[in-house]
């Protein structure tokens, strides 16, 4: 493989001012954000476990990326290449399958980046500050207690992905697909044009994980019918699977006795969900938030720890590869700022950004009013599906913003913005609240 | 059943230029003419006129590489392809193979099952062994 990126190499301990762990397009788009802050290229070092950038995107071959970023619609390894091509031309440097084991940080703030390839062994790196853009794995099957034998074709979507379009396999020729994932109906569709029969996509909730546009061009294109409130109860097949029995499940989620349904296949998929992978992050200290599984951080998508940043979907899991690189290009920016030593020094209190009423979450959960951009993005989900209701900010008990919005779903992320000026202008303001209520018939507001 | 066709005819069915995926509905007037309502912009109006007549989709797909670093490369039609058209156009790829090395725009078939339309490559495939 050929790539200009320069390496670092050797068993000597080695020197950073930022670390980022990962490849994928939040590190990409991190360490390009530090390198446009002002940090040397060559002291940005990229640590990545695989033998290429670009991470997941690589095997996403649909197109429908960049439509936010470059007004253009590319396939995932085309929206990669353009942030690699980035990072290579300003010379950050990258350690290609290279794993990180451990973080650990020393007594006077530094960080050391203990990680290892099959080259050098393991090494060391110190570094001032460290950007986490790890990103997320898929619940896998012993996490969803489906019955059963363990034969072989059952796979996570993911994993199908890559069989299909990294290593030209199919998995399978009738498929049954579990959970409504994003990531299951592109590969329902994906299955489909490779000549496989994908009878069913089953989905636990009333409504879908994925975002409508993907159920649009992937089931209703193809005629594959997507079944709520449906989930699959027991597994056939000892070697090799022969079916799946599917079946309704009540409000309760538990399976409705009759509704039971034989479906024969060789290959169960699974897109159940997405789980951050932190165990990184948790091993060095850094806390997370349980709704998102990803580190609490403030408006610099700064952790806990000082100098440790988090950007990604090891943050919070996105649907749009666009905000991704949005995010971690102020991460990067964050890390860099951290490093030239701007961000020393007064220590304020944080104002808390605070969900209730249907919002599950929020990125960020608290903001330093003094260190905001002028507009500072939250990025949130609801837990429900919600029709004709009014997205509320109070700050402290101030309705100061009202949005009617006709649907919001689990599936589809959504953000405000607050102007930092409104912050600032606010005596007192201790926390803003973001809340799902009901339709407001009157005026709408904004601040 | 020419001519017994009820008019305006009226389609229900979700925008998907951009994640609001909003819901649209669409009438299909007698004298050729089509409304859309229930989108929020100019691009959903004009998806559900060209979802209505002409539907028109980018097809992704990947091809075998002879002495790559990988066995395929992903590739996509350069441009929109009538919706009817998918199945000729993945028969097309079915046979076909790319020689290492490959770069992101190269055409890997030219008028792709009768479309008129080129499938370019979406990655770089460098020369090697696959690994």
């Amino acid at each position: 493989m050929t790539r200009k990126t320069a390496k670092m190499r050797g068993s000597m301990d080695r020197k950073a001012d930022i670390v980022i762990v990962g490849g994928g397009p939040a590190g990409l788009a991190a360490a390009a954000g530090a390198c446009r802050e002002g940090v040397k290229a060559d002291r940005i070092c990229i640590v990545e476990r695989d033998g290429e950038l670009g991470g997941i995107l690589n095997q996403c071959i649909h197109n429908g990326f960049g439509l936010h970023t470059f007004q253009e619609e590319l396939t995932g390894p085309e929206y990669a290449a353009r942030y690699i091509d980035r990072v290579e031309e300003m010379g950050i440097s990258c350690l290609m399958h290279t794993i990180v084991a451990d973080i650990r940080i020393e007594a006077d703030g530094r960080k050391r980046v203990v990680v290892m390839n099959r080259s050098d062994g393991m090494f060391g790196i110190a570094a001032e500050a460290v950007v986490l853009a790890m990103g997320c794995r898929e619940r896998p099957r012993g996490a969803l207690n489906i019955p059963g034998y363990r034969p072989a074709g059952i796979y996570s979507a993911g994993t199908a992905q890559h069989y299909v379009n990294i290593e030209g396999r199919m998995p399978g020729k009738e498929a049954v697909i579990l959970g409504s994932g994003d990531i299951g109906l592109i590969m329902a569709r994906r299955m489909t044009l490779e000549g496989a029969k994908v009878k069913l996509v089953a989905e636990l909730m009333p409504y879908s994980g994925g975002l409508k546009r993907n159920i649009a061009q992937c089931l209703d294109d193809y005629g594959i019918p997507l079944k709520l409130s449906h989930t699959v109860i027991d597994i056939d097949g000892k070697e090799r699977l022969k079916g799946v029995t599917v079946a309704e499940v009540g409000r309760d989620r538990r399976p409705v006795p009759g509704t039971e349904e034989y479906i024969r296949c060789d290959t169960l998929l699974l897109s159940c969900g997405l789980i951050p992978e932190n165990e990184l992050s948790s091993g060095m200290g850094v806390v997370l938030n349980p709704a998102t599984s990803g580190p609490v951080v403030n408006e610099s998508l700064e952790t806990n720890i000082p100098g440790v940043f988090a950007c990604g979907n090891v943050l919070h899991v996105h649907d749009l590869v666009d905000y991704v690189s949005e995010e971690a290009e102020n991460a990067g920016r964050n890390a860099a700022a951290y490093v030239k030593g701007v961000r020393n020094g007064t220590e304020e209190e944080a104002v808390a950004v605070r969900c209730a009423g249907g919002v599950r979450y929020t990125v960020p959960s608290q903001i330093r009013v003094a260190h905001m951009p002028e507009e500072q993005i939250v990025r949130f989900r609801v837990g429900n599906v919600y029709k004709h209701a009014c997205l509320t900010v109070r700050f402290n008990d101030k309705v100061v913003m009202k949005v009617n919005k006709k649907v919001m779903a689990p599936g589809e992320m959504e953000q405000i913005k607050l102007k930092k000026n409104k912050l600032e202008e606010f005596a007192g303001l201790r926390e803003i609240t973001v809340s799902v209520e009901n339709w407001d018939s009157g005026r709408q507001t904004s601040i | 059943m020419q001519g017994r066709e009820e008019w305006p005819k009226k389609t229900e069915l979700t925008c998907i230029r951009c994640p609001i995926g909003c819901i649209l509905t669409v009438t299909e007037n007698q004298d050729g003419t089509v409304d859309v309502t229930g989108n929020t912009c100019n691009k959903g109006a004009d998806y559900g006129k060209k979802e209505t007549t002409n539907p028109t989709r980018t097809v992704t797909s990947t091809v075998k590489v002879k002495n790559g670093s990988r066995p395929v490369v992903s590739v996509k039609t350069k441009e929109d392809i009538p919706k009817g058209k998918i199945t000729d156009c993945m028969k097309a790829l079915k046979g076909i193979e790319a020689e290492a090395p490959v770069r992101i725009g190269d055409i890997i078939l030219s008028n792709a099952g009768g479309t008129g339309v080129d499938i370019v490559a979406t990655k770089n495939i460098d020369k090697g062994k696959t690994d």
